[in-house]
C-alpha cells in the first residue's frame, strides 16, 4: 500500500509545485518507487518543473475517463527510474476530475508505488479538495506572511474535517508544516514572520524551512527538481525535509541569518 | 429506476417514523414594535451571520401575551424571513395568533413540552431553578483539536476547547465558553440570551467576544488584557474583562 501525500496550501504561488517535484525526486532517490500527480487541471506546470513537458502523451484526465491506461500515461523521469509523473491536462476543465475517478487512479497506483505525491492547485475548490481527500499525510506549504499562514490554517481545518480519513472516522491525516521562501534577513527587518511566529499561529510539526533562493528559479528553468542541485541551499533544505519525513534526525537549518555572526558583532540587539 | 424496483421481489418500506430531538433557537420578543424587532434582530444576525443564515427558529410571544400586548405575528414572521432566518414554529401565542401562524404553515409548539423534555434528562429529583437556567443546562461539549480558520462550532450547553482557536473562526455556545489555548477567533457565549454566561481563555487575542449579544471587537480590547488569561462576563449590559 502506498502512502499518499498531498502538497497543499490554500494560497497560490507559495511553492507547492516546487515542493512536490523536489519531495518526489527525493523519495525516489532514496530508493522508494514514487509517483507525482499534477491536480492543477487547466494550469499544468509540474511537467515543466520536472522537465518532461515534451513527453506528455496522455494525462490524468485521460486515465480517469478510461481513454488511456495508467501505464500509458505515467511518464518515467529522465533522472531517476523510480520516479513517475502523471501530468495534468491543459485543455480540459476542472469538472473532468471526479472523486470516484481520482479514487480509482490512486487505488491502482497504490498497488505498485510506495509514495504518491499529489500536487494540489491553489484555493479550496474542487481540485484542491480532490487532491487532499484521499491523503494520508499533508505537507502544508506556507510562506512567512500573514495571508499565507491564514490560508494554511483554513486548509488544515478542511484536512481535519473533509478528508476521507475524517469522513470514515479513521486516524486523521498527519499534518506537516513546510515553511518556504524564508528569508532570515527579511525576518530580521520585520518584513516577514519568523519561524516561531508561524509555529505559534499554526501549532504544527515543522518538517523544514526552505530558504528563498535563486536556485529554485534556475532549477525550474532547466526542468530539474531543485533537490538535485545538491550544492544549493534550497536543494539541501528539501533533502533534509525528505530525510526527516523518513524518520532521520536532522537539525533545522536556514533559519538564522547567515550574517548573524557579524550582526551580533556590530550592533543589533 | 421505478421499473427496476417493481421487479425486485423484496420491497423495503419507503418510509419510517423516527423520534428525534433538535435544538432550535427560540426568539423571545418583548416588544411589538416591528421596527425595533427588525433592528435588534439584524444586529444579532450580523454578529454571527454564518450561524444565522437559513437557521430554523421558533418565535415565542409568551412574554407579550403575559403583558397583554398584542403583536402582529404575520408581520413579525415576515421580518424574520427577510433577515434570512426560517421560522419553523410559534409558541405562547393566543388563539388568533395561533390561527395566523397555522395559515402561514407554521406549526404550534407548547411551552410545556420543551421544559418537560429537558427535565426528563435530569437526575430523579430535579431542583427547581429559574426557567432561563433550566433551558441552558444542556451539557458540555469538549473539543480537543484546534479550531481552524473557516470553521464554526456551536454548543447547546457549555463549550470547552482544549486547543487553540484560530483567527477566522466562530465559536458559539448557549452556555459558557472555555478555551485552554489561544483564542484568536470570534467567541460568542450565551447566544440564546443567557446573561450569566462567561468566556474563559488562557490567551486573549480574539477578533470578537460577545455575551448574550453584548459584544466587543478586537479594536476595543485594551492592550493590557491582550495576550493574557482572562475571564469575560456581563455586569449590567457591560462586558467586563478581567485577568485571571
Ligand atoms: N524557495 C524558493 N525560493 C525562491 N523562489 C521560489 C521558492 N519556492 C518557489 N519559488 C518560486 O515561486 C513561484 C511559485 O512556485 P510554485 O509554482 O512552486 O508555487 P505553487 O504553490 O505551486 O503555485 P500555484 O498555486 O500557482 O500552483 C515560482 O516562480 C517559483 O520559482
Ligand atoms: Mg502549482
Amino acid at each position: 500500500m502506498a502512502r499518499i501525500i498531498v502538497v497543499t496550501s490554500g494560497k497560490g504561488g507559495v511553492g507547492k509545485t516546487t515542493t512536490s517535484a523536489a519531495i518526489a525526486m527525493g523519495l525516489a532517490k532514496k530508493g522508494h518507487k514514487t509517483a507525482v500527480i499534477d491536480f492543477d487541471v487547466g494550469l499544468r506546470n509540474l511537467d515543466l518543473i520536472m522537465g518532461c513537458e515534451r513527453r506528455v502523451v496522455y494525462d490524468f484526465i485521460n486515465v480517469i475517463n478510461g481513454e488511456a491506461s495508467l501505464n500509458q500515461a505515467l511518464i518515467k523521469d529522465k533522472n531517476c527510474n523510480l520516479l513517475y509523473i502523471l501530468a495534468a491536462s491543459q485543455t480540459r476543465d476542472k469538472d473532468a476530475l471526479s472523486q470516484e475517478g481520482v479514487g480509482k487512479v490512486l487505488d491502482d497506483l497504490s498497488k505498485d508505488f510506495k509514495y504518491i505525491i499529489c500536487d494540489s492547485p491553489a484555493g479550496i475548490e474542487r481540485g484542491a479538495h480532490l487532491a487532499m481527500y484521499f491523503a494520508d499525510d499533508a505537507f502544508v506549504v506556507t510562506n512567512p506572511e500573514v495571508s499565507s499562514v491564514r490560508d494554511s490554517d483554513r486548509m488544515l481545518g478542511i484536512l481535519s474535517s473533509k478528508s476521507r480519513r475524517a469522513e470514515q472516522n479513521k486516524e486523521p491525516i498527519k499534518e506537516y508544516l513546510l515553511l518556504t521562501r524564508y528569508s532570515p534577513e527579511r525576518v530580521k527587518l520585520g518584513e516577514m514572520l519568523s519561524v516561531e511566529d508561524v509555529q505559534e499561529i499554526l501549532s504544527l510539526h515543522l518538517l523544514g524551512v526552505v530558504p528563498e533562493s535563486k536556485s529554485v528559479l534556475n532549477a525550474s528553468n532547466s526542468g530539474i527538481p531543485v533537490i538535485l542541485d545538491e550544492k544549493s541551499d534550497a536543494g539541501q533544505a528539501y533533502a533534509d525535509i525528505v530525510a526527516r519525513y523518513l524518520g532521520e534526525n536532522k537539525p533545522h537549518r536556514f533559519i538564522d541569518d547567515k550574517k548573524g555572526f557579524f550582526g551580533k558583532l556590530f550592533g543589533g540587539k | 429506476m421505478s421499473k427496476d424496483a417493481q421487479k425486485t421481489p423484496y420491497n423495503p418500506p419507503a418510509l419510517e417514523f423516527k423520534s428525534s430531538t433538535f435544538s432550535v433557537p427560540v426568539l423571545v420578543i418583548a416588544s411589538n414594535d416591528l421596527l425595533i424587532i427588525e433592528q435588534q434582530l439584524q444586529a444579532k444576525v450580523l454578529l454571527a451571520p454564518e450561524f444565522f443564515k437559513n437557521s430554523p427558529l421558533v418565535l415565542d410571544v409568551q412574554e407579550l401575551n403575559k403583558q397583554s400586548v398584542d403583536v402582529d405575528v404575520v408581520a413579525v414572521i415576515e421580518v424574520i424571513r427577510k433577515l434570512g432566518l426560517l421560522p419553523i414554529g410559534i409558541r405562547g401565542g393566543n388563539a388568533r395568533q395561533n390561527e395566523q401562524a397555522t395559515t402561514l404553515g407554521i406549526p404550534l409548539h407548547s411551552i410545556h413540552t420543551s421544559s418537560t423534555t429537558i427535565d426528563a434528562k435530569k437526575p430523579k429529583t430535579p431542583t427547581p431553578e429559574p426557567e432561563t437556567k433550566d433551558l441552558l443546562q444542556t451539557g458540555t461539549t469538549v473539543i480537543t483539536h484546534p479550531i481552524r480558520s473557516g470553521q464554526r462550532v456551536y454548543a447547546a450547553g457549555d463549550l470547552v476547547i482544549i486547543a487553540q482557536v484560530s483567527a477566522g473562526t466562530e465559536i458559539l455556545a448557549e452556555g459558557n465558553i472555555h478555551v485552554y489555548g489561544t483564542l484568536r477567533g470570534r467567541a460568542l457565549a450565551g447566544v440564546q440570551g443567557n446573561t450569566e454566561a462567561r468566556i474563559f481563555c488562557s490567551d486573549l487575542q480574539a477578533e470578537l467576544i460577545s455575551i448574550a449579544g453584548n459584544y466587543k471587537i478586537s479594536e476595543d480590547l485594551s492592550q493590557n488584557i491582550r495576550n493574557t488569561p482572562v475571564q469575560i462576563y456581563l455586569d449590567k449590559q457591560t462586558l467586563v474583562i478581567k485577568e485571571i
